[in-house]
């Protein structure tokens, strides 16, 4: 009898975006058509983004991967007989072992690419589960303890310690609190969470009901953009499933803790990914941010004590509590323990996601991982943390990528994206979309943010126009500070850090 | 009055609120379900979900227009919707809004002469290691190059003319 090959085709969206599907459907035509049995299993993407569709044969040596696959490609792969690992222009060899993916380290991202995204057992079998059955035997404070011995810190860009987060929670005593996911993951150049929340669904919801016995929440919401259509598809399947398996609703998983999540859709408004202003969303209104004090921990969604996390950081936490926090903390640099999950993005050869500990340099990640630009010309320009990080020249390919060496060169790690630039970029250009984006998604709360984004953008408009620029420079500066300073939240707060850091590394742009 | 009261009924709105338990806290859900019930929110929507979840329109109206998910007019048959954020930007996403506007004869933010096409800017589809990225009616696309757009949107021209 001839054994059934299976046959791996990502349903992630990066994927379909390429041809996933088309190439998954030539592929069951094909095989039909020769009469070989196969299975099409539809996973998640193992991050390498440049090789999708990437498509990988289940052989008794590991998984051999072909890509990119398009549906025209798939008649040549069957004549040259890649079911068996044949040879092919495409092919790639064992997936574990290209260097891309060979290299990372892996534990947030351990099984995303690997399974079936909506299979329990396959979750099961991969570890999944264990850290949620450890922290139903452990006290609530022992699981704060956990995560706050781990250093795992707020990774959706403020890097602020989960544990201490938790621990200021669970000190609350309330009759309601809650536990909101932020996959509201609008940076631009990042797309991490959207990766996990479609190749491994369970594992935020693992981490959710263990911050929710953690902090003694019963209720949970998952925030997502209605940019991901089939992230928000995913996650609401996935729900139903835990729920159905016991791992969601009264006596989870045999024991006294109770909890549910709902999910929660965006509406279009970068701003909704600063904390209040999510919280406002969620709570039907408009996201405009709410100053601080109190802190959501104390009081937060419908005023009860509320921890608010990133995707990435509530996913991370059951392999803390599986692996033991000195695991975890055994990864990384100085404050910055742990891995995380970089993506390349912009013009860059091999654009995709890399876990890799902190510590690792900008310039190991574009030129080592990311193979340089796609378009073959020069970098100049790099932009990591998202629209509001700063412009990195190629001189500070050095600085180590941690919160700590980041902030130190006048940038940030934000939610992980470097977006790589080539010497066609006109960084005054950039330093007016930054202003320009902070106009258009500004909440309007604030006066620097509000009406500085505007007159930022015209005062770059001037420079760009050759107007009086020293003083318009001048002008911008003292504009950038005022915005840094008297802001009420991130947006209006660190917009100036694109345009400073631009005008700084690349003063020849602005006439200068 | 029963007639006045019965034109400002908008039974799927209704129906919609009625799902949510006419709860206030799910107005984003139910703006996005009765935003995709008529293609947009009209007015007749807009006063029976504030009807129904005893909230004042001049708060949903605050809420509509805070989003730039929601439409107050019916939008045009096939909406594009080009990412128009850095990494999208480092991979010539700006060249590419630029001949769509001129391939269709429309601004972004707007409709075509014919209301084929509505040109939109978004922020982000998080396919930014294979961008320029597009959404076309709903489907995410990657590598985007003018002739491939071109060629996304004329089939979905032809199968809209052919129905």
């Amino acid at each position: 009898m001839v054994e059934t090959v299976r046959i791996y085709v990502p349903c992630d969206a990066a994927a379909v975006s390429v041809g996933a599907d088309d190439t998954a459907a030539a592929i069951a035509t094909v095989a039909a058509m020769r009469k070989i049995k196969i299975e099409i299993i539809r996973n998640g993407s193992r991050g390498m983004l440049w090789l999708e569709p990437l498509v990988e044969i289940a052989t008794k040596n590991g998984r051999i991967a072909y890509g990119p696959v398009a549906a025209e490609d798939v008649a040549g792969l069957f004549d040259a007989d890649f079911l068996k690992g044949g040879e092919h222009p495409l092919a790639h060899g064992i997936t574990e072992e290209i260097a891309y993916f060979a290299q990372q380290e892996r534990l947030t991202f351990a099984r995303c690419g690997i399974i079936e995204p909506l299979n329990l057992d396959d979750y099961e079998k991969h570890g999944g589960l264990a850290g949620l059955r450890k922290a139903l035997k452990l006290e609530p404070s022992d699981i704060v303890e956990a995560v706050t011995q781990s250093g795992l810190r707020g990774r959706g860009g403020a890097g602020f310690p989960t544990g201490i987060k938790w621990k200021t929670a669970l000190e609350q005593q309330s009759d309601e609190k809650y536990i909101c996911c932020n996959a509201d993951e609008g940076d631009s150049g990042t797309f991490a969470d959207r990766l996990l929340m479609e190749g491994d669904p369970f594992s935020l919801l693992e981490g959710m009901v263990v911050a929710g016995r953690a902090v003694g929440a019963r209720t949970g919401y998952i925030y997502i953009r209605s940019e991901y259509p089939h992230a928000i598809k995913t996650m609401r399947r996935a729900v139903e499933m835990f729920r159905a398996a016991g791992f969601l609703g009264d006596n989870i998983d045999g024991s006294d803790t109770r909890f549910y999540i709902s999910i929660r859709v965006g509406a279009g408004a970068y701003i909704c990914g600063e904390e209040t202003s999510m919280l406002e969303s969620i709570e039907g209104k408009r996201g405009q941010i709410k100053v601080k004090p109190p802190i959501p921990a104390i009081s937060g969604l419908f005023g009860k004590p509320t921890i608010i996390n990133n995707v990435l950081s509530l996913a991370t936490t059951p392999v803390i509590l599986a692996k033991g926090a000195d695991h975890y903390k055994n990864f990384g640099v100085g404050r910055s323990r742990g891995t995380q999950p970089f993506q390349l993005a912009g013009d860059i050869a091999r654009g995709g996601l890399v876990e890799k500990a902190f510590g690792v340099t900008l310039g190991d990640l574009i030129n080592n991982f990311g193979g340089g630009t796609r378009s073959g010309k020069p970098v100049r320009a790099v932009q990591t943390g998202g629209p509001l990080g700063a412009y990195i020249p190629v001189s500070g390919f050095s600085v180590a990528m941690e919160y700590e060496a980041l902030a130190q060169a006048g940038a940030m790690l934000g939610h992980g994206g470097v977006v790589v630039f080539n010497d066609t970029v006109d960084m005054a250009k950039q330093a007016r979309f930054a202003m320009e984006f902070c106009e258009i998604e500004s909440c309007g709360k604030c006066t620097p943010c509000r009406i500085g984004a505007v007159r930022g953008k015209e005062t770059i408009d001037k420079i760009i126009a050759g107007e009086d620029i020293a003083k318009n420079l001048e002008i911008l500066d003292d504009l950038c500070d005022l915005m840094t300073d008297a802001s009420l939240c991130a947006m209006g707060g660190l917009t100036p850090m694109p345009v400073q850091s631009a005008v700084k590394h690349f003063p020849e742009d602005f006439g200068g | 009055m029963t007639a006045l009261i019965n034109k400002l009924e908008h039974e799927g709105a209704r129906a919609i609120c009625g799902r949510h338990n006419n709860k206030p806290d799910a107005l984003l859900e139910i703006l996005h379900e009765a935003q995709e019930f008529d293609g947009y929110l009209g007015d007749q929507a807009l006063r029976t979900i504030a009807e129904a979840l005893n909230i004042s329109r001049a708060e949903i109206h605050g809420v509509v227009s805070f989003y730039h998910d929601y439409r107050r007019e019916p939008p045009a048959r096939h909406v594009i919707k080009l990412c128009r954020a850095e990494a999208c930007q480092a991979v010539g996403s700006e060249a590419l809004a630029a001949h769509a506007e001129e391939k269709w004869k429309t601004p972004t933010g707007g409709i075509s002469a014919d209301q084929k096409i509505g040109l939109e800017a978004v922020y982000c589809l998080g396919n930014c290691a294979l961008g320029p990225a597009a959404m076309i009616d709903g489907e995410l696309y990657g590598r985007i190059t003018p002739g491939r757009l071109e060629a996304l949107v004329a089939e979905r021209l032809d199968k809209s003319e052919r129905e």
